[in-house]
């Protein structure tokens, strides 16, 4: 039996010597081939009295397991040795930049518009657009400031050209978003006007909006964002609530002051200035005008076919870029309209 | 509007402070825009005579004064002011004054000589910029009375941003109401005793417009003194309304519009003949104005005139030729009213606006007119003597003040709060508003000075404003619910943005008028859209499409290093059209335009150096619009290189275009490389389809490779087009996954390989079949282009 002893011995050395997988597997045959050593004791056993058989039997398949475990220990050996050598051949400075496209990002105002078009959607606006090139009708007349009004002369009004030069009277660049009020209620008793009860309109419109102005607080091309919202009991003090939950919600915190103060447009009646104070940060303490807004004007709702009897409205106008300023501590206008990435980017 | 607190204080009696009312007028529709001192703090100086001025003995420019302050014994004052003089009245600041700039007078020598105080100017107490020497007082100013209060210096000034329907604040009187019924406080308005007649001078005025004036008052008075010196009190209250002391005539006139907020003119009654007319102007009428601008006078504009010639602009300016002067001892007083609608907007058509303008477009108090003429006529006989003749007044009918209805139940649901009509009655008596009571109903007849009360709610929004727009409840809304739109056809705007800035586009905003040359350049637009007004040749025209917009961009962000820019805006565009829908002649359509420019991918270790090109642009597009498929025909664009533009078409119908920028436009904006540009409609973008089910195959799919040759020039929608016309039906799709020209492929041709996927949904494809379909496409190939197998 010593014989047997030393070929699992004579194995185990001689797999050890070996770190290559198919060397290893000719070595294996050496002794668990066709005429390998333990395969030939293995076919000796014929030749054994039967009663000596049972025991050499056992002893041989004992010493054959020790081979095979032997082997597959060793290659097992082997295959992590050559994992580990791949593994480590294959590292890579993982501190480099990665090789991803750079990604842009939405201009400030946008940002901004998006976030009041989601806390409006949240109780109920829709959003409304309207041309640019506006009538007057609908930049004034609709929104009762009649030619020679004097509120006509807070709007340095852009106006364009005919064909042949001379100046088309008909048409001008909307001054206000309001006029987009005065189509969309047009066009929603166009459309339930005839039914007993109207569905309620409620909605925000943003847009670019133009005056002659140009200085550090004031752009020739500007955006505003209108809101109106018309139905059987709409009230001032409703006007007061949503301003106030708006402000709140725009910006994030409780810690703000809001104050309605009289003051007039010729489209809303009572009208207000919303004024707003923070109570902590860089502009603490003071009033920022922020807004316009009132109950739309008894005659702005008869124009667009709308009993003011029956309905009443509240309308409100934010200066979409001086909530974006607000927001984000931007000081002059003239940057969101400068292209600049070095700015830009940092709304990203 | 501008004033002073001090005269304010005179009209109405309160306690509150400076910034109380402040508040307080501010939170009553009368936003304060500006409270200033209209001096700054200083205390012991107070008014000192000069008794005596010698030489000090060891400095040339200085003088040694004995000066009476009004404490005993006269005081040694050493001064170096050049205008010192015996006999004079200057203000003097005593050992232990602090001035402007935290200064404290001290005894101190100077030279030797002890001095205790110092003489002033007024740029040492901080009221004026500029001065040359001491402020000389009046002769009769009270020795030894504290500068301040002889100067009236602790006074604020306050300046008002009125709203144009409050014209009625543009008037001290008016300002010291609104505080009168808003504090509950007791206005002292002044009392005006009529002037009697002492000659019978007069002059007949006829109204010959009278809507547009129907109510003058006039008056000659005679022997005034032109020269007369204006009284430092009156001059005072002017400045502190922003308006200068000019003569005391002139003065009076505005002091009195101040005052009572009537305007008036002056004439020199020896320049006029026979009698005022108020009247529409004649055809062909000229004018030389008091600015020494000579008009064409509009028919439809109002002038005051003579038997012989137009005079004046009414309520607007006067004329040069009949103005006062300084030699003027013969007046014609005017206090009229103009109907705002005939003095709206005929300033501005001039290119000029006037202080009388201003108030009379927005509305004069009707009901002042006389009042007004009267306290102007006793100021000018104080201040420059004279004699006053009778008043002529004319009068035609009046502004209506119809009684205008407030329901109390209506006002309780438009404000959203309940008031009582009790409530309401003790509102509007604080406000001077008189009305009759029908149960719970107001009948209101709004007073001669308030032009803004004509219907239920203008009633309604002076409760809330006496009430307090802040006393009014902010509670959360309340509405029907009701679910909104939301169209899944629809890719929302936000969402579309989205995706652009996931590619690595930055959002600009540029603006809709733009330099003409942008829209040559880049639109060959010759049909502009002008602005009648621009407020630069820069921004003179409207765009057309937004391409000027983003090389401008690139442009300013090239000048600031930036070497990679990825910019999109979406926006209008202006187009004239006489079809067009809303606004007629102009069509608006929103684009939505992009710009790359640099490298293909952010300058890095691993990005190599690759530019960006039309290829890398055009997957961003299509990306955008997917899963729609687009198709590019080679077009030529203006603003495009003319090899390698094209343009967009969705469904057969064009969206836009794409392409590099024109060489030409390259070098003209000094452009280091050729930015690749599209833009598209932003109604084709945001419009996708609604997913539609098919079915899957459980069959596996099969997939040829087929190279061929075809001729250069053949662009592949042309190929694409032809096979797709005769595809067999388990043919899935046709991929381009090579193209190559070179060694082995002879000149003026390319070979293309295509990755061809068959599948079907019933069965799995037989090899015979699916070699059949690859010899069917090939022989369509070289049937339709001549297409050759590649070997």
């Amino acid at each position: 039996m010593d014989n047997l002893d030393l070929i699992v011995s004579e194995a185990r050395s001689a797999f050890a010597a070996i770190s290559d997988p198919d060397a290893l597997e000719q070595v294996k045959a050496r002794f668990l081939g066709k005429s390998g050593q333990i395969t030939e004791l293995l076919k000796g056993l014929g030749k054994l009295p039967p009663e000596e058989k049972k025991t050499a039997g056992a002893a041989i398949n004992v010493a054959k397991t020790a081979v095979e475990n032997a082997l597959n220990e060793r290659r097992e050996a082997i295959r992590k040795a050559a994992l580990e050598a791949r593994l480590a051949e294959e590292a890579l400075d993982v501190t480099l930049p990665g090789r991803a496209e750079a990604r842009g990002g939405l201009h400030p105002v946008t940002r901004t518009l998006e976030r009041i078009e989601a806390l409006f959607r949240s109780i109920g606006f829709e959003v409304a657009d309207g041309p640019e090139i506006e009538e007057d009708f609908f930049n004034f007349t609709a929104m009762n400031t009649p030619e020679d009004h004097p509120a006509r002369s807070m709007h340095d009004t852009f106006y364009l050209q005919n064909q042949d030069g001379t100046i088309a009277d008909k048409v001008l660049l909307r001054t206000h978003t309001s006029p987009i009020q005065a189509r969309y209620m047009k066009a929603h008793v166009e459309r339930y006007g005839q039914l007993e009860k109207m569905p309620e309109i409620r909605i925000i419109a943003p847009g670019r909006v133009y005056r002659v102005d140009s200085d550090a607080t004031h752009s020739p091309m500007f955006n505003q964002v209108e809101g109106l919202w018309v139905g059987e009991s709409v009230s001032f003090a409703d006007l007061k609530g949503v301003i106030a939950d708006f402000l709140k919600s725009f910006f994030e915190t409780d810690d703000l002051t809001v104050r309605f103060r009289p003051s007039f447009f010729p489209f809303t009646e009572p009208s207000a200035e919303i004024d707003v104070a923070f109570i902590s940060g860089p502009l603490e303490g003071r009033w920022l005008e922020i807004a316009g807004c009132g109950m739309v004007h008894p005659d702005v709702l008869r124009i667009a076919g709308i009993d003011p009897e029956k309905y009443t409205g509240f309308a409100f106008g934010f200066g979409q870029d001086r909530l974006t300023m607000l927001r984000y501590g931007v000081n002059d206008l003239r940057l969101f309209f400068e292209g600049d990435l070095r700015f830009l980017r940092q709304f990203a | 509007m501008k004033f002073s607190e001090s005269w304010l204080r005179t009209l109405v009696d309160t306690q509150l402070s400076s910034e109380e009312l402040s508040h307080l007028l501010t939170m009553a529709g009368l936003e304060v825009e500006g409270l200033e001192p209209v001096a700054p703090q200083f205390n012991d100086v107070v008014v000192a005579l000069v008794l005596e001025v010698v030489k000090h003995t060891d400095a040339d420019r200085l003088n040694v004064c004995k000066v009476d302050t009004g404490r005993g014994q006269p005081t040694t004052i050493v001064c170096g002011a050049p205008n010192v003089a015996v006999g004079l009245k200057v203000p003097c600041a005593l050992p232990g004054a602090k001035l402007p700039g935290d200064f404290t007078i001290k005894i101190a020598k100077v030279r030797g000589i002890e001095s205790s105080g110092m003489l002033c100017s007024a740029k040492e107490l901080g009221i004026a910029e500029e001065t040359s020497g001491l402020l000389v007082l009046p002769a009769d100013a009270p020795v030894g009375q504290s500068i301040r209060e002889y100067l009236d210096l602790d006074d604020n000034q306050f300046e008002l941003k009125l709203t144009p329907n409050r014209a009625d604040c543009l008037s001290l009187t008016g300002v010291a109401r609104e505080v009168a019924a808003i504090a509950g406080a007791q206005a002292r308005l002044i009392e005006v005793p009529e002037v009697v007649a002492t000659i019978d001078d007069q002059r007949a005025v006829m109204l010959d417009a009278p809507v547009a004036c129907p109510l003058y008052c006039g008056r000659v008075i005679k022997g005034v003194d032109a020269r007369a010196v204006t009284p430092d009190w009156m001059k005072r209250r002017l400045e502190r309304s922003g308006i200068r002391a000019i003569s005391a005539l002139v003065d009076v006139t505005n002091y009195v519009m101040l005052e009572l907020g009537q305007p008036l003119h002056a004439f020199d009654n020896t320049n006029l003949s026979g009698a005022i007319h108020a009247r529409m102007a004649m055809p062909g009428e000229k004018l030389l104005l008091l600015n020494e601008q000579t008009i064409n006078i509009d028919g439809d504009i109002l002038v005051i005139a003579d038997d012989v010639k137009a005079l004046a602009m009414a309520g607007i300016m006067g004329g040069e030729e009949s103005g006062i002067t300084l030699e003027t001892s013969e007046l014609f007083l005017e206090s009229a009213f103009f109907a705002p609608k005939a003095i709206a907007g005929r300033a501005r058509r001039y290119g000029f606006g006037s202080d009388a303008s201003h108030r009379f477009e927005r509305g004069v108090d009707f009901g002042n007119a006389r009042r007004a003429l009267e306290r102007a006529t006793s100021l000018i006989l104080e201040i420059c003597g004279g004699a006053a003749g009778p008043v002529v007044e004319a009068k035609a009918e009046m502004p209506a003040r119809n009684p205008v209805r407030l329901r109390t139940a209506r006002a309780t649901k438009v404000l959203g709060m309940t008031f009582t009509a009790e409530q309401i009655a003790k509102l509007f008596s604080g406000l001077d508003l008189s009305f009759v009571r029908e149960a719970d109903d107001f009948l209101v007849t709004p007073p001669s000075w308030r032009f803004d009360i004509q219907i239920e709610e203008d009633l309604i929004e002076e409760i809330a404003r006496l009430h307090g727009y802040d006393n009014i409840p902010a509670p959360a809304p309340r509405g029907p619910l009701a679910m909104l739109v939301q169209p899944e056809a629809q890719r929302s705007q936000s969402r579309i943005r989205q995706l652009l800035v996931d590619r690595g586009y930055q959002e600009v905003v540029n603006f809709a008028f733009v330099e003409e040359a942008w829209e040559a350049d880049f639109a060959a637009n010759s049909d502009l859209i002008r602005l009648a007004n621009p407020i630069a040749s820069q921004m003179a025209v409207m765009r057309s499409n937004l391409i000027g917009g983003l090389v401008s961009n690139l442009i300013t962000n090239l000048k600031r290093k930036q070497s990679r820019v990825r910019l999109f805006e979406t926006g209008r565009s202006f187009h004239r059209d006489t079809a067009a829908s809303p606004v007629v002649g102009f069509n608006q359509p929103w684009k939505l335009a992009c710009l790359a420019y640099g490298g293909a991918l952010p300058e890095g270790w691993g990005s190599g150096a690759r530019k960006v090109d039309y290829f890398d642009i055009k997957g961003d597009l299509e990306a955008l619009l997917s899963p729609a498929k687009l198709i590019f025909e080679k077009m030529t664009h203006s603003a495009l290189h003319p090899g390698r533009s094209a343009s967009v078409k969705l469904d057969g119908k064009s969206i836009g275009f794409i392409g590099e920028l024109h060489p030409e436009w390259v070098q003209k904006y000094d452009l280091p490389q050729a930015p690749v540009l599209f833009e598209v409609d932003f109604e084709a973008v945001k419009t996708v389809s609604v997913p539609v089910y098919g079915e899957v195959s459980k069959f596996p799919s099969v997939i040829r490779d087929l190279a061929i040759v075809v001729d250069q020039n053949l662009p592949l929608q042309t190929l694409l087009d032809r096979l797709k016309s005769q595809l067999p039906a388990l043919i899935q799709d046709v991929q381009l996954f090579d193209i190559y020209t070179g060694k082995g492929i002879p000149e003026n041709k390319k070979s293309l390989a295509f990755r061809i996927v068959m599948q079907d949904t019933q069965r799995t494809l037989q090899d015979s079949e699916v070699d059949a379909a690859t010899q069917n496409l090939m022989a369509c190939l070289v049937q339709a282009f001549g297409a050759e197998l590649r070997a």
